[in-house]
């Protein structure tokens, strides 16, 4: 019997951004390492990006912030996917986030911060080795 | 097996973590997945299924999009399966239909899926017809399900849902492109999409000749619906003609019988191959066979039907 289990990831970018090279070269990657990502597009709010890790029933959530707004988004997405029972679920993080904010955001929930220039080998590795797959 | 039950229950009462936990046990395939789908199976059978094919870029995620909201205007509850194909490479995919439907993502009377196709042939992904009947237990009204952009032969959609929408655009091919069997012969609706652009009248004569030389006989015959995705132009029409397919289908419960039979039939004798091929696929693994017949082929011994053939004959099959 075909018994797969696969890693599904949910790449997302929540707030205002409009650039998401950096979200998509990741993804790429992640599909590339044989995993399926979804993608769900610019300027997604926290509910939204909970309420699809949700239905998508995904392992990891990746997401990629450029605009500065991690302090105050990062923290309600957190808090929204422990609400929907996603706790098991890995969050990982990329774009600019500044060095200083790093401890909070890992205190909060965060498992790992990719700042640019991080080669994508470094993510694929650190999803494969980081992931409990569900179910 | 509580799991099960408990999983079962959650989604017969439309939780939402049971419905995408249930979605993913019936991908992933353990063991207990058929327990599951034996639980629900009973609770089956009354939502309309309705599938949308047609070539990638005609916009068809759009077009659910704009579906979605009109069956929510009208008072029904929407699920949704997306399936996006697998690289046959790297075994990864990239699943962006829900780019253009997040913002039904917090509506509670939605539930909408992205699915990699996993190698399944057809358009489709092996899981696609049970993840609809997790849907169609939970309780939801309407099922969408969007194959991959599909050329002419990926046709297992039929399998799945009641009716079939054809999504087509202008400029995606040619009316020879249109002749060719498979996909044309299996809409029970047309939709012209992009209908605003130049040479949409075109595409829609275009169908219009290949229906005419049609020979599929049914008391159905598939309008050609023009619509602007992007606007939701023509989006309620859609809906209404929908619906009216759904009513011609209760109206005549022979054809309507002829046509559960076929399916439960195609299940079946799926169901059987997979059970059959596994289990003495498993059985030749252990005991070293398979990788001896695979030497002869090789080296050009045997060939591949009859090294099958004296396999089976061997387990008293054949």
């Amino acid at each position: 019997m075909q018994n797969s289990k696969k890693i599904r990831v949910l790449i997302a970018k929540p707030g205002l951004d409009s650039h998401d090279r950096g979200a998509k070269v990741v993804a790429r990657a992640l599909r590339d390492a044989g995993m399926e990502v979804i993608y769900t597009g610019l300027r997604q709010t926290p509910e939204q990006i909970a309420e699809t890790a949700l239905q998508e029933d995904v392992d990891v959530v990746g997401l990629s912030i450029l605009s500065g707004a991690h302090k105050t988004i990062f923290p309600r997405i957190i808090q929204l996917l422990k609400q929907k029972g996603l706790t098991d679920v890995m969050v990982f993080a990329g774009g600019i986030i500044p060095e200083e904010d790093v401890p909070s955001m890992k205190k909060l929930g965060i498992r790992e911060i990719f700042g640019p220039g991080t080669p994508t080998e470094a993510i694929v590795k650190y999803v494969f080795d980081n992931v409990s797959i569900r179910g | 097996m509580k799991k099960v039950e408990e999983l079962a229950e959650g989604v017969l009462a439309g939780n939402i973590h049971s419905i995408a936990r249930a979605i993913t046990t019936v991908e992933n395939n353990p063991p207990e997945a058929q327990a599951l789908v034996a639980r629900i199976f009973p609770h089956t059978g009354k939502a309309h299924v309705i599938g949308l094919t047609g070539p990638g870029g005609a916009g068809k995620s759009t077009l659910i999009e704009k579906l979605v909201r009109e069956y929510r205007k009208r008072g029904k509850t929407v699920g949704v399966v997306a399936v996006d194909p697998t690289s046959p490479f790297t075994g990864g995919a990239f699943l962006g239909d829900r780019i253009r439907m997040q913002e039904l993502s917090t509506d509670p009377g939605v539930f909408i899926r992205s699915m990699a196709s996993r190698n399944y042939p057809g358009g489709l992904a092996r899981a696609t017809k049970d993840a609809v009947k997790v849907l169609d237990a939970a309780g939801k009204d309407v099922v969408l399900v969007e194959t991959v952009g599909a050329g002419q032969s990926e046709v297992e959609i039929i399998k799945v849902a009641q009716t079939v929408v054809v999504v087509h655009a202008p400029g995606l091919g040619d009316e020879i492109q249109a002749i060719k069997a498979g996909i044309m012969e299996i809409a029970d609706i047309f939709v012209v999409n992009k209908a605003d652009r130049d040479n949409a009248n075109k595409t829609a004569m275009d169908l219009q000749t290949i229906l005419q030389l049609s020979s599929v006989e049914s008391g159905w015959k598939p309008p050609i619906m023009k619509a602007v995705a992007l606007t939701g132009e023509g989006v309620a029409e859609l809906v209404d003609k929908l619906e009216e397919h759904k009513r011609f289908l209760e109206s005549d419960p022979e054809s309507k019988m002829r046509l559960l039979k076929a399916k439960a039939e195609a299940e079946l004798t799926e169901a059987i191959k997979e059970k059959v091929t596994s289990s003495i696929m498993e059985n030749l693994k252990k005991e070293g066979k398979l990788d001896e017949c695979v030497q002869k082929i090789l080296k050009r011994e045997k060939d591949p039907a009859s090294a099958a053939e004296e396999l089976l004959r061997e387990k008293g099959l054949e």
